[in-house]
């Protein structure tokens, strides 16, 4: 009898509570309405930037163009801002060349370290290994620029004696060094999201681990691989510091390594950081030329997202 | 990197031609194509087979049953030596192919898998075009020529009993086929490499009646060049299909 009361009266508190935060509703119904709205303004953040940079970089560049012809800059081959010269062409081919070497590193050094990690090493190893590797991709860039110039162009200045000091040879090495990780890791997720059936599969038929890892594993994985270069190669393009650092000052439309040259990035660098007048060429020069790498990212991006779009549909 | 193979592949080649002199005499004498003695089976320390002694018979089916979880997949599995893949096994007693110690160091592992084939419990084909699936097995050890494979293809897939299904459909992606299709598309696989024994792990637990009522006609008309050994979780099935019955339970062999 007590017992049923004390539950009856519970039930009571329990409506009359309900009742009470009926009338509070109002304020906490108000809360509900806005957070969403704020929730979208926290995402708005990062598109609106885009766009506002996006914008300022075309109206700047626009106003650029008005001084230099568009066709000049993008067929001039000598940059020399501070005569009056704007020919895009060295910047663009300094970025290249700086690519390319970091490209030729970073492709089989991460691509090797990718497989030995998803095929060959055991859980202990990979728990060791994995974790240094993706601290390279922590160290801040301005210490692998000075790495470049102090260790990297030394060393191979033995080598190569003519060697200048500053170099886009040392600075692409670095520059490949730095993007390992991101070979090394994506491609890793790629080849361990590899189905172990289709690895059985293939031991099944009396395959060796070469011909598992290269006939069956690789080629099931490749587009997200594929993709993790694309993206490395993308910030390849992107990179500053190491550059700015190693590889000189120099525009140079030149395909030979040993000279100091000037990348896109690094000419960024210098004029923002130099004597530039606010409202002269020079200065709306910068954006043509952010516009430019822009672009050069832009597509890189839409080509790793492209392809790794089709990646996820494979098995 | 091509030449290695080659040299790999050679060497696999001439291993092939001498137990093949050998087997034409053994036939004769016995029956049996693998002889199982005393095995016994670690998972690190949990052991899983005990004692275990059977013939599989030459051109039969034998059909290996049991509750989950007692030991007959890891049977099936170290027929082939696929069981080693789990790093932490161990094993003892001998099982004999053809006479010779498959765990003795001088017989390759990958050279045992050509001779026992395997078909496994999901269909596991590769992400490749059927033609490109078949013909794996006889590329990886050293085909190369087009109308050889052409020909390996068509008589592994006609094999399998579906090449009048897929003729026109070769090179399309095999995960665009049925579950019942993919299944027969790895038994051709299996095929391609003309292995004595072929090993089959539940094949139909992932199939519909009807794919699995092909699958059964298929081993049917298997064992008539093939040793087939299957796991098989029903009853009703290794009634119809199998020449002979080992019922397993926990890690025996009971009959």
């Amino acid at each position: 009898m007590d017992k049923g009361l004390q539950s009856e009266g519970n039930m009571i508190d329990v409506q009359q509570m309900i009742e009470n935060n009926k009338k509070k509703k109002t304020v906490g119904e108000r809360i509900e309405k806005i957070i969403p709205f704020f929730l979208l303004l926290c995402a708005a953040v990062s598109v609106l930037t885009t766009l506002g940079i996006l914008f300022t970089l075309l109206r700047e560049s626009i106003g650029f163009f008005s001084d230099v012809s568009i066709v000049n800059f993008y067929t001039g081959t000598n940059w020399s801002p501070w005569s009056g010269e704007y020919g895009v062409a060295p910047l663009i081919g300094g970025t290249l060349l700086v690519t390319l070497i970091a490209t030729l590193v970073a492709v089989p050094l991460g691509l090797m370290a990718a497989i030995f990690l998803s095929e060959y090493a055991n859980d202990k190893v990979r728990r060791i290994i994995k974790p240094i590797l993706e601290v390279l991709a922590g160290i801040p860039t301005v210490v692998y620029g000075y790495f470049a110039l102090t260790f990297i162009t030394p060393m191979f200045q033995s080598i190569i004696p003519d060697l200048g000091i500053f170099n886009a040879l040392s600075a692409g090495v670095v520059v490949g060094i730095m993007i390992i990780p991101m070979v090394a890791s994506l491609s890793e997720d790629a080849m361990n999201s590899v189905p172990n059936a289709l690895r059985e599969g293939a031991y099944g038929l009396g395959a060796t681990k070469l011909e598992v890892v290269f006939k069956v594993v690789l080629p099931a994985a490749l587009s997200g691989i594929v993709a993790s270069i694309v993206l490395a190669i993308s910030r390849a393009i992107g990179e500053t510091m190491i550059v700015t650092i190693a590889a000189g000052a120099t525009p140079n439309l030149t395909f030979n390594p040993t000279e100091s040259i000037q990348t896109m990035t690094a000419f960024i660098v210098q004029a923002a950081t130099g004597d530039t007048t606010f409202g002269s060429t020079i200065y709306y020069s910068l954006y043509a030329v952010g516009m430019t790498l822009f672009v050069f990212t832009l597509v890189m991006n839409l080509i790793a997202q492209y392809i790794s779009r089709k990646f996820r549909e494979e098995y | 990197m091509s030449k290695v193979m080659e040299e790999k592949t050679n060497v696999r080649n001439e291993q092939t031609k001498k137990p093949e002199v050998k087997s034409e005499v053994k036939k004769e004498k016995t029956n049996s194509i693998i002889e199982v003695n005393d095995l016994n089976l670690w998972y690190g320390s949990d052991q899983a087979l005990y004692e275990v002694s059977m013939d599989i018979p030459q051109e039969r089916v034998t059909a290996i049953i049991g509750p989950s979880g007692c030991g007959k997949s890891t049977f099936l599995k170290t027929l082939n030596r696929m069981v080693e893949m789990v790093p932490i096994v161990k094993t003892s007693g001998s099982i004999k192919y053809r006479e010779q110690d498959i765990f003795s160091s001088k017989f390759k592992e990958e050279y045992l898998r050509t001779k026992v084939g395997m078909v496994f419990q999901k269909p596991n084909p590769f992400p490749k075009s059927i033609y490109d699936n078949v013909a794996y097995g006889p590329r990886i050890h050293g085909v190369k020529k087009k109308e050889i494979l052409d020909q390996i293809v068509e008589k592994s897939l006609k094999g399998a009993a579906i090449w009048d299904e897929l003729k026109d459909r070769l090179h399309e992606n095999a995960y665009g086929l049925s579950g019942g299709q993919q299944q027969r598309v790895c038994i051709a696989r299996a095929l391609a490499v003309e292995p004595d024994v072929i090993l089959m792990d539940e094949p139909t637990s992932a199939l519909d009646p009807i794919s699995t009522a092909k699958v059964e006609e298929l081993v049917q008309e298997l064992k008539e060049k093939y040793s087939i050994v299957i796991v098989t979780h029903n009853m009703q099935q290794a009634a119809r299909i199998s020449d002979k019955t080992a019922f397993f339970l926990n890690g025996e062999l009971i009959e």
